[in-house]
């Protein structure tokens, strides 16, 4: 007999189409189509880095460094053009950077055996540190006029439709791609769900951990060149924030367990819609700074608690480093 | 002339010679001696100035270090930094292990009012000079200065009420982060202004947690809603690069007239101003920041009756607009980089 079984994604999806009813006939000018596309756009970075952490999680690990990702290779962009480098070479030292860094990341949890946790942890912290005490020379690096072009990629729009959207779209699409459509991507599932057994069938699952880490390290870099072309600058000390723990919000309230092998980009456009559906709402109505807190901190909560009961814990999924 | 009188006169070249001699008209050819200096240079050589920021990196900090260094470093003082990155426990601990350390001077930048209080206290009465920079705490010590942040709420605000005249009426303001003192009197300034002008509608006070991003994400929200705003009180230039940003996307720029402050270096001030980002930053111009902390030090250090904790006094900073009219002329704004080779660094 088949039992009746909603799934987390309905669950959000739910909640989040209450939210927005909700929003739409309570509050005077959310229902229009420039403060939707102005949500989509304050969402659009949190939206990519989700998808970024997307990846990661799905294979069954996380990835506390993406914000060192974000902010120190398209940092540096802004620092080598003030110092006179062209714009291209130092994007390309820019990614050259991420996907070392990615790589770094991805030889110590698949080759070292690392937990994700602790080693992300440390290598964000040393590439931020790397970033303050040698690359740049104040937190915020300013724009500079050899960068004149480049804020199109966060302030442009097309056909009305603001640039960092159509962004996040074609990284939704390129993940799901890899995601649903290639060998890669299945192995990618198919490690996070069991690496052992995926092992024992022969796929090569440290390469495919490698690879989880350099694109989330790559994507993460992509994102923060998105989010200095929007603000005309790179506060570096972005690292500091709770940005993290946003990612960390819109990949779990989407529907991705942390433990692995659930779950796709629908989730994670998902768990961006509530997120800026939420923060939308709360700044048309003017909510207080701790009461925003206060909201966001219990969704979190309840997506968390909702995951546990969804997707239990065995022996079979825990793993070390857990969280 | 008779011989008498070529006796005299040579009596009184004599005398006169010897006068000469004995007064010091020989100091026309090896100087006066100042009898202040030595001791002068005797006070501050050597001693040392501790700073402990809230974090190194950004331009009022980098601006504040350099400063003193170039005005001090001559004297023969020496430096020591204390950089917490952010984290008020680990300044609270580096104020701390100062005090027993016992530079002859605290430069300190405070996080918020009440954490180092107390410590800075002590530090006084253990002998330290301590002065404050910017950001006071609740204990006054020897010198405190910065700028007056209720004063640049107040000027901000009564910019941007000017420019709403005649028009919606309808201002947002953009907060830093709620729990940082400057903020905080920021907005006292701001709410004295708008206590006398009860035409003007808040439509949006929240906080950006002095980070672009997010500053822009509000102000864009806020935009939508209220296309016909009229003016933005904005509290630091850093973040509100990130509301400018909204502004200009939204195709409103020249129409929302937006008000700052920060401290002056001209990529973060000036040069946003000429592009029209910013119609108004107020600047607490860092380098005579600096200078005057500099100035301080040096009175102190060769006082020979202000002790430590003995006097008490402040040096607000007078605040320069920043507009359109004066963001090209020179030295309304500085250079970092400039300030720093000057400290040979």
């Amino acid at each position: 007999m088949k039992r009746f079984r909603i799934t987390q994604q309905e669950i959000v999806f739910v909640v989040f189409a209450a939210l927005f009813v909700f929003c739409s006939l309570f509050l005077k000018g959310f229902l229009t189509s420039a403060n939707i596309l102005a949500l989509l756009q304050n969402v659009s970075v949190l939206g990519i880095l989700g998808l970024a952490m997307a990846i990661v999680v799905i294979g069954g690990g996380i990835d506390i460094s993406l914000i060192a990702a974000l902010a120190v290779p398209p940092g540096l962009v802004l620092q080598m053009v003030q110092d006179g480098h062209s714009l291209s070479s130092s994007i390309v030292v820019a990614f050259a950077i991420a996907i070392a860094f990615g790589l770094v990341n991805g030889w110590l949890i698949a080759y070292a055996e690392v937990p994700s946790l602790f080693a992300t942890l440390a290598s964000g912290i040393f590439l931020a540190g790397l970033g303050q005490a040698f690359l740049f020379r104040v937190e915020v690096v300013q724009w500079s006029d050899g960068m004149a072009g480049f804020d199109r990629l966060g302030q442009a729009s097309v056909f009305g439709v603001p640039m960092p959207i159509i962004l996040l779209a074609a990284t939704c699409l390129a993940v799901a791609f890899l995601l649903r459509r290639t060998r890669w991507g299945a192995y990618i599932y198919a490690v996070g769900d069991n690496r052992a057994a995926a092992r024992v069938t022969g796929i090569p699952t440290r390469p495919i951990i490698v690879l989880q880490y350099v694109l989330a390290a790559v994507i993460g870099c992509f994102a923060g060149l998105v989010l200095a072309a929007s603000v005309n600058s790179m506060p570096t000390r972005i690292f500091n924030s709770t940005l993290i723990y946003d990612v960390i919000l819109v990949v779990v309230l989407g529907g991705i367990g942390l433990s692995g092998g659930r779950g796709g980009v629908v989730n994670v456009i998902l768990g961006t819609l509530l997120i800026g559906t939420m923060l939308n709402g709360m700044t048309i109505m003017n909510l207080s700074y701790a009461a925003q807190n206060l909201v966001k901190g219990v969704v979190l909560l309840a997506a968390v608690i909702a995951d546990t009961f969804i997707n239990p814990r065995n022996e079979e999924t825990a793993q070390q480093g857990d969280i | 002339m008779t011989s008498l009188s070529k006796w005299t006169c040579a009596g009184l070249m004599a005398a006169g010679i010897a006068a000469a001699a004995s007064s010091g008209v020989f100091a026309a050819e090896q100087g006066l001696n100042e009898p202040f200096q030595a001791k002068f240079r005797a006070d501050l050589s050597g001693k040392t100035i501790a700073f402990v920021p809230v974090a190194m990196g950004f331009d009022l900090t980098e601006g504040w270090w350099a400063g003193l260094k170039k005005e001090l470093k001559p004297y023969g003082i020496k430096f020591e930094l204390r950089d917490p990155n952010w984290n008020t426990n680990a300044g609270a601990q580096a104020v701390t292990s100062l005090v027993t350390e016992k530079p002859a001077v605290m430069v300190i930048h405070n996080p918020d009012v009440q954490t180092y209080a107390k410590l800075l206290k002590r530090a006084e009465d253990a002998g330290i000079y301590v002065v404050q920079i910017n950001m006071g705490s609740a204990y006054r010590s020897s010198a405190f200065v910065g700028a007056n942040w209720i004063e640049i709420g107040e000027r901000d605000t009564e910019a941007v009420v000017n420019a709403c005249k005649g028009k919606s009426n309808k201002i947002a303001i953009v907060q830093g982060a709620v729990s940082a003192a400057a903020s905080a009197y920021t907005l006292r300034g701001v709410s004295n202004v708008l206590a006398k002008h009860p035409e003007i509608t808040v439509v949006s006070s929240q906080a950006a947690d002095w980070d672009a991003a997010k500053a822009k994400g509000i102000t864009q929200t806020v935009l939508k809603q209220h296309p016909d705003l009229c003016g933005i009180v904005g509290f630091w230039d850093g973040m509100d690069i990130g509301t400018a940003a909204a502004v200009k996307e939204a195709g409103l720029t020249g129409k929302v007239f937006l008000a700052t402050s920060g401290g002056g270096e001209h990529r973060g001030a000036c040069d946003l101003v000429k592009t029209g980002a910013f119609d108004l930053d107020l600047s607490y111009d860092v380098p005579t920041q600096a200078a005057q902390m500099a100035g301080t030090i040096k009175w102190l250090l060769s006082s020979t009756d202000a002790k430590p904790g003995a006097v008490k006094g402040s040096e607000y900073t007078t605040l320069i607009p920043i507009t359109k009219a004066n963001a090209d002329a020179p030295g309304t704004c500085w250079n970092l980089d400039e300030l720093k080779k000057e400290a040979g660094e």
